[in-house]
């Protein structure tokens, strides 16, 4: 932000300096601590596959080399994901199902149409309840309680219903990030909505401000910082209900369907590759979410 | 909000009482129990019913002031919805794969007591338990070691806050070419899955203490583990619960969808996914209703458990 009359961000350099470093650091320990497992976990197939039948005897350099170049390691070194990584995002057409550009598009596109109706749905929702003393009642404790249960479980049957009713493709899937997302929403717009003070709605009242003025003009921003942190939480179950909701349709394309054929045909790289993919992709989410926010309430000092 | 007068009450209480009979009846004509197709009639005492139905819940949403007023409202309101569920799923012939009436799925629950309880214990006494308390042990035996390093702290809090952006639970599939198919490789993905929720949480509340109180220590000459143990750890149990019970929920979550990718035949996740392609949805429900009246019993465990734990927090005393 480049406001003039503002002083500048304080010791922004000190603060990378401050945190920078030791995750760096925490980063290559735990780069080291990684190879020196691959080498642990792939030892003895590295010796029965590879060195062995080529009779030679080897050295433990050799040992050392292979362990981290295996075809199908136990667990793969960090530079074998990164190829594999990176030949998924360009070797291979965008269209083609090895690219994992493809599978990202399939599950960003799902998690992304569930997170809006699940917002939307999730605003309507805590507006009505807002609203009605009845609803208050009788609906706001199931929504919170439903919290302590796994939702998540339900995935095989609303593809059921919805395959059942003639719904393929997108729209089951969506349904269910939908379901995940507008949890936390309703729960956060709920308590955002009536975060106003009484001195302020009173003050709406005096202006004979109709129920849809004195929403549109105190109550809604008033929440919008309640919003945001739950649309973080809501994009991320999104996330994860647009991966879980390929499993059991069998589907051929997205990261969670990718997830399960690399666990069918026990190709490791694979599955790490759209675990990274699908990690990178929760994070930039989160991160466009988290944008709009700084945006969106850039007016506003925080205290 | 004044408290309602006596005389409305009873009157409430009156009109909640004829409308549940009412329903009670209704519920033994032939067309709610499937025995004949629906007739006007029928619709007609059922749009009725309907809106008696609205009329109680809202009567009972306006009593304020008595002891249990919270929870009425809502109890009533899933009463009529589990109600209005069985009689029209009955009356409209829906179809067993789409919804199935719920004495159907009590009748699956009677039915298949020894395969849910088989797939209860795999998942939730294996999995769940061992996977839940190892993540969260982990996690708060970290967040103690390392809180004497502030290095390390500054090092591990944003990338433990990032893997909640993270779909954890896609670590499934290698977990079980790691630990096979059986429960341990379940209890894996809980234990990452639990780990830094609680780490974060525990980092958190030791920091929690009260400045005047943590001077009040350091003025006694008390020693850190004399701080630690009788100042920050307490002051710090209810964010520990906190985690404890999102940690909860997360840990059947993780413990149902990694069945997703592979487990032996007995599991909810596996009985959920196999009896849905086999469109046994009764059974599927069942396991549903088993897995969530688990998930609130183990959260309404842990509210207690942390009542008496931290009985004299403010955030508790004042209940």
């Amino acid at each position: 932000m480049a406001t003039s009359n503002k002083p500048a961000p304080p010791h922004w350099a000190r603060r990378m300096w401050d945190t920078g470093v030791p995750v760096a650091v925490l980063l290559i320990v735990f780069l080291l601590i990684w190879y020196a497992a691959a080498w642990g976990m792939n030892g003895t197939a590295a010796v029965e596959r590879v060195l062995e039948p080529a009779g030679n005897p080897w050295t433990w350099q050799e040992l050392l080399l292979t362990t981290w170049n295996m075809e199908r390691p136990v667990l793969p070194a960090p530079h074998q994901i990164a190829l594999d990584f990176w030949s998924g995002l360009v070797d291979w057409p965008l269209d083609s199902p090895r690219n994992l550009l493809f599978h990202v598009a399939v599950t960003g596109e799902t998690t992304l149409v569930g997170f809006v109706l699940g917002t939307l749905l999730g605003l309507v929702l805590a507006v009505l309840i807002v609203h009605s003393n009845t609803l208050d009642r009788a609906l706001l404790p199931w929504i919170v309680a439903s919290q302590t249960v796994p939702v998540l479980a339900i995935a095989p049957i609303v593809l059921v219903i919805l395959g059942s009713l003639g719904l393929e493709g997108l729209a089951p899937k969506a349904v269910i990030a939908m379901y995940l997302s507008f949890f936390p929403v309703t729960v956060a717009m709920v308590q955002g909505l009536r975060s106003p003070l009484v001195i302020e709605t009173e003050m709406m009242h005096t202006y004979a401000a109709s129920r849809w003025q004195s929403l549109w003009m105190l109550r809604l921003p008033a929440a919008l910082p309640f919003l945001f942190p739950a649309l973080r939480v809501g994009i991320a179950a999104s996330l994860v209900g647009a991966m879980v909701a390929e499993l059991p349709t069998g589907a051929t394309a997205g990261l969670g369907a990718r997830l399960l054929t690399g666990s069918y045909y026990g190709n490791t790289l694979a599955i790490w590759s759209a675990l990274v993919m699908s990690a990178l992709l929760g994070l930039l989410l989160t991160t466009l979410v988290a944008a709009t926010e700084h945006l969106a309430l850039r007016h506003r000092r925080q205290p | 909000m004044k408290p309602v007068a006596h005389t409305s009450l009873r009157n409430t209480a009156a009109a909640v009482m004829a409308s549940l009979v009412a329903a009670s009846l209704l519920f033994l004509h032939p067309v709610a129990q499937g025995e004949s197709p629906p007739t006007a009639v029928f619709w007609l005492m059922l749009v009725v019913l309907a809106g008696a139905a609205l009329w109680t819940i809202r009567r009972v949403a306006a009593i304020h002031g008595t002891r249990f007023d919270g929870v009425l409202t809502a109890a009533l309101f899933g009463l009529w919805v589990l109600y209005f569920w069985q009689v029209l799923v009955v009356a409209l012939e829906v179809p067993r794969v789409l919804l199935p009436a719920p004495s159907l799925i009590v009748q699956s629950l009677m039915d298949n007591p020894d395969k849910l309880w088989g797939d209860f214990s795999q998942t939730v006494l294996k999995a769940v338990c061992v996977g839940w308390l190892l993540g969260s042990g982990l996690g708060f035996a970290v967040a103690v070691a390392i809180d004497r390093m502030p290095f390390l702290q500054r090092g591990l809090l944003p990338l433990a806050s990032l893997t909640s952006t993270v779909p954890l639970v896609a670590v499934a599939p290698i977990a079980v070419m790691w630990f096979g198919f059986d429960w341990p490789s379940k209890a894996a993905v809980v234990v990452l899955m639990t780990f830094f929720p609680m780490l974060v949480s525990t980092l958190a509340g030791l920091k929690s203490a009260g400045k005047l109180e943590r001077e009040l220590m350091h003025s006694y000459a008390a020693s850190y583990s004399r701080t630690l143990w009788s100042l920050r750890l307490p002051a710090a149990t209810p964010f520990i619960f906190g985690a404890l019970k999102v940690n909860a929920t997360l840990a059947l979550i993780g413990a149902i969808v990694a069945e997703f990718f592979g487990s032996p035949t007995v599991g909810l996740g596996f009985r959920i996914s196999t009896e849905a392609a086999r469109m046994n949805m009764s059974l599927v429900w069942g396991a549903i209703v088993v897995a969530a009246v688990t998930g609130s019993l183990a959260y309404a465990l842990l509210v207690q458990l942390e009542r008496r734990a931290a009985f004299w927090h403010p955030s508790i005393r004042g209940k």
